[in-house]
C-alpha cells in the first residue's frame, strides 16, 4: 500500500485516535512552553548566572533520556515533563539575560521569538495539511544532527564565529526538519503517546529559539 | 578550560551518545524516499531559509 494512502486507509477508530494524540499534544505543548516562559522570566529576574543554561541543559538531557520514557506511559510523566520544560526555561531566562544587556536585545529577543513562532506554525500547518509521511526522514535528521553536534563541540575549541553561525543555521533547518517528522509520526499514528510527541516538538522550538538568537545577535549587533 | 568549555563539551558528548541509538535505529528502519518526498521536504525548508533572512535584514 502507497505510505500517502495511510491517513485515507485508516479505520475511522485509527484516525480518532491520531487526532486525540495531536490535540492532547498541542494542549500540553502550550502549557509546557507557558510554563518554560514562566521559569525564564524568574530565572531573569532573581540573576542567574549564564552557567546555569548548561547545568539546566544537561539536567534536562539526563531527565529526558533515563526518566521520561520510563514515565511517559503515567500521570507521572507530565509531572517529568513539566520538570525538564520548567528547567530548560530557567537556563533560557540567563540567556536572555545576556541578550537583553546588548543594546538592540529585546529587539533581537522579539524578532527570534516571532521568527521561532513562524517556523513552527507554519511548518506544523505544512505537515498537517499535505498529510504526506516524512518518516523517510529518520536516518537523515539524526545523523545531521550528530554531525552538527560534533561541529558545536570542534567550534568549543576553535572559536570561529563562522562556523557557530553555521551550526546555528544547521540546528534551524534540522529541527525544522523534526518538526515535519514528528508532526507526520502522530498524524501516522508512529507516535501514540502524547507526552514524548511534546517532548520531541517542544525541544525543535526551544533549539529553533536559541539558534535564531545566536544568529540574530551575530549579525545585528555592531561589534 | 574554564567550567562552562568542560560542561558545555560534556554536554554535546552526552547528546552524541543519546543520538547514536536513534540514528541507528532510524538509519535502519525508515522507509525509502519515494518520488516527490525531498521536493516535499525542500520547500518548505527553503521557506525557512527565505524568512531567517529576512529576520536578520529585520534587526540589521
Amino acid at each position: 500500500m502507497n505510505r500517502y494512502e495511510n491517513v485515507i486507509a485508516h479505520s475511522g477508530g485509527q484516525v480518532v485516535s491520531s487526532n486525540k494524540v495531536l490535540k492532547n499534544t498541542y494542549l500540553l505543548l502550550s502549557a509546557t512552553l507557558g510554563f518554560s516562559a514562566l521559569m525564564a522570566v524568574f530565572s531573569m529576574a532573581i540573576g542567574v548566572p549564564p552557567i546555569a543554561y548548561l547545568v539546566a541543559v544537561i539536567a534536562a538531557m539526563v531527565l529526558g533520556v533515563f526518566v521520561l520514557p520510563r514515565t511517559a506511559n503515567s500521570t507521572s510523566g507530565i509531572g517529568v515533563i513539566f520538570l525538564i520544560t520548567g528547567l530548560l526555561g530557567f537556563g533560557l531566562g540567563s540567556i536572555l539575560s545576556m541578550y537583553l544587556a546588548l543594546p538592540n536585545g529585546p529587539q533581537v529577543i522579539a524578532t527570534a521569538f516571532a521568527g521561532t513562532g513562524i517556523i513552527f506554525l507554519g511548518l506544523s500547518g505544512y505537515a498537517l495539511t499535505t498529510k504526506r509521511d516524512f518518516s523517510f526522514m529518520g536516518g537523515f535528521l539524526f545523523a545531521g544532527m550528530m554531525v552538527v553536534v560534533l561541529a558545536m563541540i570542534a567550534n568549543i575549541f576553535l572559536q570561529m564565529p563562522a562556523l557557530s553561525l553555521a551550526v546555528s543555521g544547521g540546528i534551524i533547518l534540522i529541527m525544522s526538519g523534526f518538526i515535519l517528522f514528528d508532526t507526520s509520526r502522530i498524524i501516522q499514528g508512529g507516535e501514540t503517546n502524547y507526552i514524548m510527541a511534546t517532548y520531541g516538538l517542544y525541544l525543535s522550538i526551544f533549539n529553533i529559539f536559541i539558534s535564531l538568537l545566536q544568529i540574530l545577535g551575530i549579525m545585528g549587533g555592531d561589534e | 578550560m574554564e567550567w562552562m568549555q568542560i560542561l558545555a563539551v560534556v554536554a554535546g558528548v552526552m547528546m552524541l551518545f543519546v543520538l547514536w541509538p536513534a540514528y541507528k535505529h532510524w538509519s535502519v528502519n525508515s522507509p525509502k524516499a519515494e518520488k516527490g518526498d525531498w521536493q516535499a521536504v525542500l520547500l518548505p525548508l527553503a521557506a525557512v531559509v527565505g524568512l531567517v533572512v529576512l529576520l536578520i535584514m529585520a534587526v540589521r
